[in-house]
């Protein structure tokens, strides 16, 4: 029993203390690198919030830091959805606007006065690091403190996460994945101890999950699910009774109290499965108690039976009241899930969504570089051993990897896991080589290899007629290794000789190690870290050129309009109109209302004489759209226009028709070739309006669609430019006012301009009076 | 008691009724602690089962006050039951770190965080 390298001196004491020490420096520096790598853009740029959907938590949290919580949950936001208004307090998570409410508060009363927007923008690096510490108690119960810290390390950076958690990104995940973990640790903890305690700490941390992110569904079909495959294994214990009833009784009533969720737990589909495994337990365990008082054989069975026939009706049950009617079934979001074809066919508004597209097999490498591959074995070193907090890991890994195969969203629950099983994987590994305790090679053991060789052999060297070989080797004392190991896989377990090995093989994983920190730091710093709302290029010089049309509009429109006056848009920028414009407008980002969707968006694909009713109807003043034909910015309006007219032909399938946009052989064009719906269309009017002046008449080249635009430039009629950017990207058009003379408005518009009625030729019809501003 | 167990219902069982030799069983083995929290279990079954007939027969109009006290019954029996598992002595080996006496604080911790939520959502 020899040592392949000696270690130092110390007793017992002074390594744990050096040891306990060593974890908390890690922790910290652990926290600090988590934090540091998600400043990029805040670094780069400003503190500000990113994206869309973060701007309506923005404005959340402003008004309960100005109102208070009691008028924050009873909000009522009448500046969205313009003529509905929005319910906003009972139809948000209110967990996040909560949790930067408090932070406020508290450094508040210790006269550390921060502006709530700092506190926004810097609440997901915080909860990072405090993720990265909650993945640590989680995999140290799975294996040991060592996997722990290389797991928060690695959630502490792995781009999958910080995707989602960057400063400025101020989203429900933000804090989600903190709450996640945490759950997932308490319930394992519960489940290991079987403790009532920790099961009602896992259900209030489940309830601060469900009050912060809508993919608290998945924590409520996990544990159940993890439950139901212990007790499918014949793993059933008193502790798993105890832990999960606790969770469930004290977690769903907690849930219950979000007033978004309501009622949710015990009518729908999607929280089902959670109550029938707490029914289910519930026999178990009483058949559990009826065997403890009489063990007999036939008595068993009966009662097996009885378990069986009872969950079967259970089941049976719960499918005819989802058939009847009392339970709802599963809503459109989660059912894409399962059906990936759905959402396509059905609601188009979901798989508008970029986010919810598949991802292909370059955004795991991208997101996960090398965890990726240790992702598995990690999976597989579990299978070895499992335990029954190993089955959990092994459930969630199974289920996150497809789910983040069907929507590139959810790569967000994956990272996670994958952070966890790599770190076992490595942990495992280096555990192995670095273990300075040599294998057992005493000259005995030895000794009885070779005999056992020699014992083997001459039938094999008969064979291959080397008699000299042999009795070469046995004097020799050194037996081919291949048989070494052969025979100590029988006699003791394996190890590793040498320190040539050892330094391989730690050298080659440190190496891994490092370059996944570069690889982390390379894909945060590049892709991840671009607010949205300010677009930066570069000169050729190297100089950064900020390209901040969006926040120059809005300004405009925060300015220079009556604050009553309503914007319409596509549903993407109602967010930042209210957020950054502080106006009212028709759709926004919550898209709770589909039909009002497709208004907009009917009224975007419509000709002008069409919209203009619906616009006038819905008392609209400003259009506002994105252009990004002159920038080369490709998430512009006409871009997503054929979701528009996807989502309005849902509604109205005899008025929108997909099919008039495209050409006779099915091309999407803006240029000559396209279709006169096309063209007469009002998001193609404003979107080409005066383009062509730029390019001094002749018909302009767009840059996104590389294509050039109609010869004949568009006319409006019923529209006034208001404002455009700097670099044409947000363009504002006012709706021209009904006609005082009581005419229609094209028929005005031509009067004024001396024209006869009759005569209405598109190209020549005035511009009117102009009182555009352009830069 | 398992070890005393299974030579009474080995003999008794093929001549008896499956049912009494349970009852028979279950009044000689339990504990009176255990048996005391059996009661309580059973008066909190009564409960659940009047609240949810009064909830079809009747009517489960204000619909969160029903769930409120149908969920303090299911709630608080799965604690009671969770206690009485905890403490009782054959399953000893099972809960290694869990006292009866530390099952009896989580069963007070989680009791009054349960009911916490049930007088919040009772409206």
């Amino acid at each position: 029993m020899g040592l392949a390298y000696k270690l130092p001196d110390m007793s017992i004491e002074a390594t744990r203390n050096v040891a306990s020490l060593l974890r908390l420096v890690i922790i910290f520096l652990i926290a600090g690198a988590a934090i540091s790598s998600r400043l990029f853009a805040v670094v780069r740029h400003e503190s500000i919030i990113h994206e869309f959907d973060p701007w309506f938590n923005f404005r959340a949290t402003k008004v309960l830091a100005k109102d208070g919580y009691y008028r924050f949950w009873n909000w009522f936001d009448p500046t969205a959805w313009y003529p509905l208004g929005r319910a906003a307090g009972g139809t948000v998570y209110p967990g996040l606007m909560v949790t930067s409410g408090l932070i406020h508060d508290f450094l508040k009363s210790i006269h550390i006065p921060v502006d709530i927007r700092n506190i926004c923008v810097l609440l997901a690096p915080a909860f990072s690091g405090m993720t990265a510490w909650a993945t640590y108690m989680f995999t140290a119960t799975m294996k040991d403190d060592a996997a722990g810290l290389l797991a928060a390390a690695f959630i502490g950076i792995a781009p999958g996460y910080i995707s989602r958690s960057v400063a400025g990104s101020y989203d429900n995940e933000a804090i989600a994945i903190f709450l996640l973990m945490m759950t997932f640790y308490l319930w394992i903890k519960a489940m290991k101890e079987g403790s009532a305690m920790w099961g009602t700490a896992c259900a209030l941390f489940y309830f601060y999950m469900v009050a912060a992110w809508g993919g608290y569904v998945f924590i409520t079909n996990m544990i159940p699910l993890h439950v139901f495959v212990l007790i499918l294994m014949g793993r059933y214990n008193a502790k798993l009774y105890v832990a999960y009833s606790s969770w469930y009784a004290v977690g769903t009533l907690a849930s219950m109290q979000v007033p978004f969720v309501g009622f949710l737990p015990v009518r729908t589909s999607e929280h089902m499965a959670a109550l029938g495994v707490f029914g289910l337990l519930q026999l178990v365990a009483f058949v559990e108690l009826v065997r403890s008082h009489v063990p007999s054989q036939q008595f068993k069975l009966l009662l097996r039976g009885f378990i069986v026939v009872i969950f079967a009706s259970a089941f049976g049950a719960l499918v005819a009241l989802t058939y009847g009617g009392y339970v709802a079934p599963w809503a459109g979001r989660f059912y894409s899930l399962w059906d990936t074809g759905y959402a396509k066919k059905h609601i188009p508004i979901i798989a508008s969504v970029s986010e919810h597209q598949p991802p292909a097999w370059p955004a795991f490498f991208f997101d996960l570089e090398m965890l990726i591959f240790l992702f598995p074995a990690g999976v597989y070193l579990l299978f070895r051993e499992l335990r029954d907090e190993h089955v959990f890991v092994i459930i969630y890994s199974v289920m996150a990897s497809y789910f983040a195969s069907v929507m590139v969203r959810l790569m967000l629950t994956l990272t996670p896991v994958v952070c966890v099983t790599a770190a076992i994987t490595i942990s495992s590994l280096l555990e192995t080589y670095l273990d300075p305790k040599e294998p057992d090679t005493s000259e005995a053991s030895v000794q009885e290899l070779t005999e056992d060789s020699i014992r083997l052999r001459p039938s094999k060297n008969k064979k291959s007629g080397g008699k000299s070989q042999q009795q070469l080797g046995v004097p020799a004392n050194s037996p081919a290794p291949s048989n070494v190991h052969n025979f100590k896989g029988v006699s003791e377990s394996a190890g590793v000789f040498g320190l040539d090995t050892r330094l391989l093989v730690s050298l080659y994983t440190l190496i891994l190690l490092l370059v996944f920190v570069l690889h982390c730091t390379f894909v945060t710093s590049t892709a991840y870290s671009s607010p949205s709302v300010v677009l930066a290029s570069r000169n050729p010089d190297g100089s950064q050129h900020i390209i901040d049309d969006f926040r120059e509009a809005y300004y405009w429109l925060r300015q220079n309009t009556p604050v009553d006056s309503k914007v319409m848009s596509w549903w993407d920028y109602g967010y930042q109109i209210a957020g950054m414009a502080d106006r009212p407008t028709l759709v926004d980002n919550n898209t709770w209302n589909n039909t009002h969707i497709a208004t907009v968006g009917k009224a975007m694909s419509s000709p002008e004489d069409k919209a203009y009713p619906i616009l006038k109807k819905h008392d609209v003043d400003y259009v506002l759209i994105i252009f990004g034909g002159l920038l080369g910015f490709s998430g512009d309006d006409i871009n997503k226009y054929l979701w528009m007219i996807r989502i309005a032909q849902g509604v109205w399938p005899n008025e929108i028709r997909e099919a008039d946009f495209f050409t006779p052989q099915g091309q999407y064009k803006i240029d000559d070739g396209a279709t006169p719906t096309m063209k007469n269309s009002l998001m193609f009017k404003m979107s080409y309006y005066r383009f062509h002046e730029l390019f001094g008449g002749r018909p302009g080249m767009d840059r996104v669609r590389g294509s050039p635009t109609v010869s004949t430039p568009p006319t409006l009629d019923i529209l006034d430019e208001a404002f455009t950017s700097e670099n044409w990207i947000v363009r504002i058009y006012q709706v021209k006012k009904d006609d005082p003379l009581g005419r229609d408005i094209p028929w005005a518009n031509s009067f004024n301009a001396g024209k006869r009625r009759k005569k209405l030729p598109p190209a020549t019809a005035p511009k009117g009076k102009k009182t555009s501003k352009k830069a | 008691m398992s070890s005393k167990a299974p030579p009474r219902t080995s003999s008794s069982s093929n001549k008896q009724n499956p049912l009494q030799t349970l009852l028979e069983a279950y009044s000689q083995d339990t504990p009176l602690k255990l048996k005391m929290i059996d009661a309580f279990l059973v008066f909190l079954i009564l409960s659940g089962v009047m609240q949810f007939a009064y909830a079809i027969l009747v009517t489960s109009f204000p619909f969160n006050s029903f769930i409120a006290g149908f969920a303090s019954t299911v709630g608080q029996f799965v604690l009671a039951a969770s206690l009485r598992i905890q403490a009782n002595p054959e399953n000893g080996k099972t809960f290694t770190k869990i006292s009866p006496e530390r099952a009896f604080g989580d069963f007070l911790f989680s009791s009054v965080i349960l009911h916490f939520f049930v007088v919040n959502f009772l409206g």
